[in-house]
């Protein structure tokens, strides 16, 4: 592993600042579990780690029911898994902050460290992306947002401009009868890889038989996390019934287009779409109907 | 003395010696070594799977501050062509050097090609950045069928094939073919009702001991080499560290670190003639350390296969004939276990008409090392899955086809052997009757396999010295490196002949001045053999022990017998004294007492073991999981029987990573593309039920108490017991491994 330096910052302006002065080579430091793992096996170049731990607004986890949730960058998985209101609202959230590393890793990374990291086969992007996630990007310029399916652009890539940082993502409170699901397939039953994710959010109708609006979303099948708009729109306003997530599937199994690498083939990979985005779908509507 | 008459000590689990220093993480291994003014070493390796080199400038990496010297295939001696004698068979001296540092060409990703020392290991790998190598890419062969293709492109240019005794006149990867042959296969063949034929891919697997390999090596101003090492077999690294240096054993010392895990990787040397150069060059110690990368790439994995298996039976079930064909991928130089496979793979029958070929090919892979039963699990996984269709096919049991067939004392292996008293059918036995077999299995996507296994276990030398403590304990002293339980279960041996607790054995396994030759831990030979010279050893001391009561009473040595720890005249005057205070009085009665055994016994044993699986296939998915597993297994006599157990589970979950997931995945270059533990899938214990690990006790006629080596059979019958269960399950036949969820997708028609 090659020398670099490290800097605490202890505001938003402050690290702002050092990511705009040292540019391309300085890196935030949150949990590190990808980053230092990235710099011990020389697949990143990092001079500066700024490790912004110390920011509060980086650690707020803040639900409540009418605002929804602010989850902060660096906020540990251990910790959203941990609030029973956050659990009870964002199930398909909780499916995902708890199967991203083991238990040791869940008490350093978090959910931001997964966004900014960018793989495809992130496990927390698809649950934002059907919750609807807004990413708030704190920069040179002052604050924007935007919304987390158009924060990744490729692999290890993102949105983030020079000299800006993710602050938090802003979630919104769940609508009556909605509820959320994911899951991925791998080969063994922990410690591994997606070879395909699949998140689905639901909102049903009082009686809870017919979708009011849907959202899916796919990991491991594109260079990026992807939302199924069609997919999702196909949904809306249809009774539950096989054929209808079936059709669902399909258009979703559309829009991926896998590579083969040694997680996966492409041709499993399409197949996969299929299968999880029924299960995705077929869990979050569960969910909804099992809930008093 | 085979009877299973009532032992004192063995049978009875005592906690390991070395338990608590392990569990507590104080046991020191090589990579806690350390020394004052140590230095570290990297090794830079081959991003090609195959080229030529054309030149390598270490300049830049020697003029970085903090380098102290670098190495490459330069600094080893000249090997010619000598062929190194290594005990355990001939190796090609060059090929044995390359291997270590490639002098010419490199033949895998991975392949060594130079070394650094530096005064941190940081250093150290930036400087490996800085040695620039020129290579004349060339194309690799990556797979055995392609490698003995006639125009596939060569390896070596030397190498040319060894057919039954004669050598080809042209350079080909095919190093060399044998063949057993047993009646008249083609009468046999003739005689059945039903034949079939099949033919099995497997891929190439790694043992994934938890320890990757590390070596520290200092000269003394004497020109002593010591090497602290994770090893299976100290004396075996001071044999090849000597050949590969040219350098005589008696100026290298091996010290044995504890190891983590082994499973046969830990047999070949990597690194540890590296660290010596770098130490000579350095005048200091150097420690080599590998990562888990350098671990895949860098060291022998267990052979990738292509089978292709015939039998023939009666309708009554009689296995008339059997013919296998195999090839096993070698690696860059020759040497893969196809011998052991083509020995093993019908071993469980008896079997009249008979013919095994196989081929040893080179591929541009690392490498093959030992991978328990070496050989074994891939023929079996042919074999296996060959016996469950004539079953199918017969409407016979699977458990019943192998009780009709099964090999028995007398009967002939195909490569010549005559069994001795062996378990095969009492394994088998134990297997029907267990509740398992007979538990509901019928839910949907559920399935129920069966397969059989056999290795043949090896003796080899050991050497056991005993010195006699005055409390009446004795320090044990040892060259078997102890992977599973072994100090235990050798102490247990002794301590049952002495008559004392397993707990007054003091075990100490030590460097290779400190004890007289051992051989390697592996082929299930350490508790059989190291175990059958701690006996002898012990029965050195009771000897001595009979002469000094004797001294003490003043009576005849053939008037004193020992039972139950307690020595006592048996004529004459009436005394007792125990091995204890006996112990107290050597002093008074001629001084100390050592003993000591050394043994080469020829009579292993071979073990068997028969395993059933029930498996869940999810149809949508591919994925297949392990509901139920039983392993039996006749271990002759189990001296510790948590350890036996131990070694079963360990068989049974390492045969069931390489049934499942576990394979190297290549790109078109020929680059591993899953180097790692995370893409490297071997089961973790959220995947696996526990193993119930069922032993069956025929004695072995070879050893005093009966002992057969456990440590390897178990993984050999659990890639066709899982693929009998996924058919039983689905109704489709795997025959490649692994029997990963993509390949399931694909042979249900699902992609």
């Amino acid at each position: 592993m090659r020398d670099f330096s490290y800097i605490a910052a202890t505001t938003i302006p402050e690290a702002v600042a050092l990511l705009d002065e040292k540019g391309e080579n300085a890196r935030i430091l949150a949990g590190g579990t990808d980053l230092i793992v990235q710099v011990r096996e020389a697949r990143r170049d990092v001079d500066w780690m700024i490790d912004i731990k110390s920011i509060p607004e980086v650690n707020v986890l803040d639900y409540n029911a009418d605002t929804g949730l602010v989850l902060g960058a660096a906020v540990e998985c251990y910790k959203i898994y941990a609030d029973d209101a956050i659990c009870d609202a964002y199930p398909g959230l909780i499916d995902a902050t708890t199967i991203i590393g083991g238990t040791a890793i869940q008490g350093r990374a978090g959910v931001g460290g997964n966004l900014c990291n960018a793989s495809p086969a992130a496990d927390g992007i698809p649950p934002l992306i059907v919750l609807n996630a807004t990413c708030v990007i704190a920069g040179p310029n002052g604050e924007r947002e935007l919304r987390v399916e158009q924060f990744c652009t490729a692999p290890g890539q993102t949105a983030l401009e020079k000299g800006e940082m993710l602050v938090s993502m802003k979630i919104p409170a769940p609508a009556s009868n909605s509820s959320s699901y994911y899951l991925r397939f791998i080969p063994r039953n922990e410690m591994d890889i997606a070879v395909v994710g699949a998140g689905a959010s639901v909102t049903l109708d009082d009686a809870k038989q017919t979708i009011v609006s849907a959202r899916i979303a796919l990991a491991a099948v594109a260079p990026t996390p992807l939302f199924a708009e069609e997919a999702s729109a196909l949904l809306a306003g249809r009774e539950v019934s096989d054929e209808a997530i079936d059709a669902a599937a399909q258009a979703a199994q559309a829009i991926a287009r896998p590579i083969s690498d040694m997680r996966g083939t492409a041709e499993q990979r399409t197949h996969l779409v299929g299968v999880l985005t029924r299960r995705a779908l077929n869990g979050a509507i569960q969910r909804v109907r099992d809930a008093a | 003395m085979l009877e299973n008459k009532d032992y004192k000590v063995i049978g009875t689990r005592p906690i390991r010696h070395d338990g608590v220093d392990k569990v507590t993480g104080r046991a020191l291994y090589g990579a806690d070594f350390q020394a004052a003014g140590l230095l570290h070493g990297r090794v830079l390796r081959s991003p090609h799977a195959h080229a030529r080199i054309t030149s390598i400038d270490t300049s830049r990496a020697e003029a970085l501050p903090g380098v102290k010297g670098v190495v490459t295939a330069k600094d080893l001696p000249d090997a010619g062509d000598k062929v190194a004698d290594l005990g355990e068979g001939a190796v090609n001296l060059k090929h044995l050097c390359d291997n270590i540092l490639a002098s010419d060409k490199v033949l895998y990703k991975g392949h060594a090609v130079a070394a650094v020392a530096a005064t941190n290991p940081h250093i150290a790998e930036e400087a490996c950045t800085l040695i620039d190598v020129e290579y004349e890419v060339l194309p690799p062969v990556l797979e055995v069928r392609q490698a003995m293709e006639p125009d596939a492109p060569l390896l070596h240019e030397h190498l040319k094939t060894t057919s039954l005794g004669e050598t080809a006149d042209e350079p080909s990867n095919v190093a060399s073919h044998i063949q057993h042959k047993l009646g008249d296969p083609e009468k046999g063949f003739a005689e059945a009702d039903v034949i079939i034929e099949r033919e099995f891919v497997t891929g190439t697997v790694h043992q994934g001991y938890i320890e990757p390999h590390n070596a520290t090596a200092h000269y003394n101003q004497d020109g002593q080499l010591t090497i602290w090492c994770s090893t299976q077999g100290a004396f075996t690294v001071r044999e090849q560290v000597a050949e590969i240096l040219q350098y005589p054993i008696s100026k290298i010392k091996v010290v044995p670190m504890e190891i983590g895990g082994g499973f046969g990787g830990k047999i070949s040397v990597y690194i540890k003639p590296v660290a010596a150069l770098l130490a000579k060059k350095t005048g200091k110690p150097v420690k080599v350390l590998m990562n888990r990368a350098d671990v895949f790439e860098g060291t022998g994995p267990t052979p990738a296969s292509f089978i292709r298996v015939k039998m023939g039976a009666t309708n009554d079930g009689k296995i008339t004939a059997a013919e296998a064909y195999l090839a096993f991928e070698a690696g860059a130089y020759p040497g893969s276990p196809v011998g052991p496979g083509a020995m093993c793979i019908f071993a469980p029958y008896n079997i009249e008409n008979v013919i095994i070929d196989g081929y040893d090919v080179v591929v541009n892979k690392p490498k093959t090392a030992p991978y328990r039963a070496p050989g074994a699990p891939n023929a079996a996984f042919g074999s296996e899955t060959v016996v469950d269709e004539i079953a199918e096919k017969l409407g016979i049991d699977p458990l019943e086809i192998r009780l009709l067939n099964a090999a028995k004392e007398g009967d002939r292996r195909a490569d010549g052997p005559v069994h001795p008293r062996i378990g095969c059918i009492e394994t088998v036995e134990a297997a029907k009757a267990h509740p398992h077999y007979t538990a509901p299995n019928g839910k949907k996507h559920h399935g129920r396999g069966v397969a059989s296994g056999y290795w043949f276990n090896i003796g080899l030398e050991s050497s056991v010295t005993i010195n006699v403590n005055s409390d009446g304990t004795i320090n044990l002293i040892e060259g078997s490196t102890d992977i599973g339980g072994t100090r235990a279960s050798i102490a247990m041996q002794a301590a049952e002949v002495l008559g004392i607790s397993a707990e007054s054995v003091n075990p100490s396994v030590v460097d290779t001045e400190s004890v007289g030759y051992t051989a390697v831990t592996g082929g299930s030979r350490t508790t059989y053999a190291t175990g059958y010279a701690a006996y002898e050893a012990a029965q050195d001391v009771k000897r001595q022990m009979i002469v000094r009561a004797a001294k003490l009473w003043e009576v005849d040595e053939a008037n004193v017998q020992f039972a139950d720890g307690e020595f006592s005249s048996i004529n004459g005057k009436e005394e007792q004294i125990s091995f204890r205070d006996l112990c107290a009085r050597l002093g008074e009665t001629g001084g100390p007492i050592v003993g000591s055994g050394t043994v080469n016994p020829g009579g292993a044993g071979g073990a068997y073991a028969t395993h059933v699986v029930d498996v869940a296939v999810d149809e949508e998915t591919g994925k297949v999981d392990i509901l139920r597993y039983t392993a039996v297994q006749d271990a002759g006599k189990a001296i510790h029987p948590s350890y036996v157990e131990g070694q079963i589970q360990g068989g049974a979950v390492q045969g069931i990573g390489w049934a499942l997931n576990e394979e190297y995945i290549y790109n078109a270059e020929g680059e591993m593309t899953n180097a790692s533990f995370l893409d490297y899938r071997m089961p973790t214990c959220l995947d696996l039920p526990m193993i119930d690990a069922v032993i069956v006790e025929v004695p072995n006629p070879g050893h005093p108490y009966g002992v057969r080596g456990v440590g390897e059979v178990p993984i050999v019958p659990p890639m066709a017991a899982i693929a009998n269960a996924i058919y039983d399950a689905i109704g489709v036949r795997m025959t490649e491994l692994p029997m990963s969820p993509d390949r399931l997708l694909k042979a249900m028609g699902k992609i």
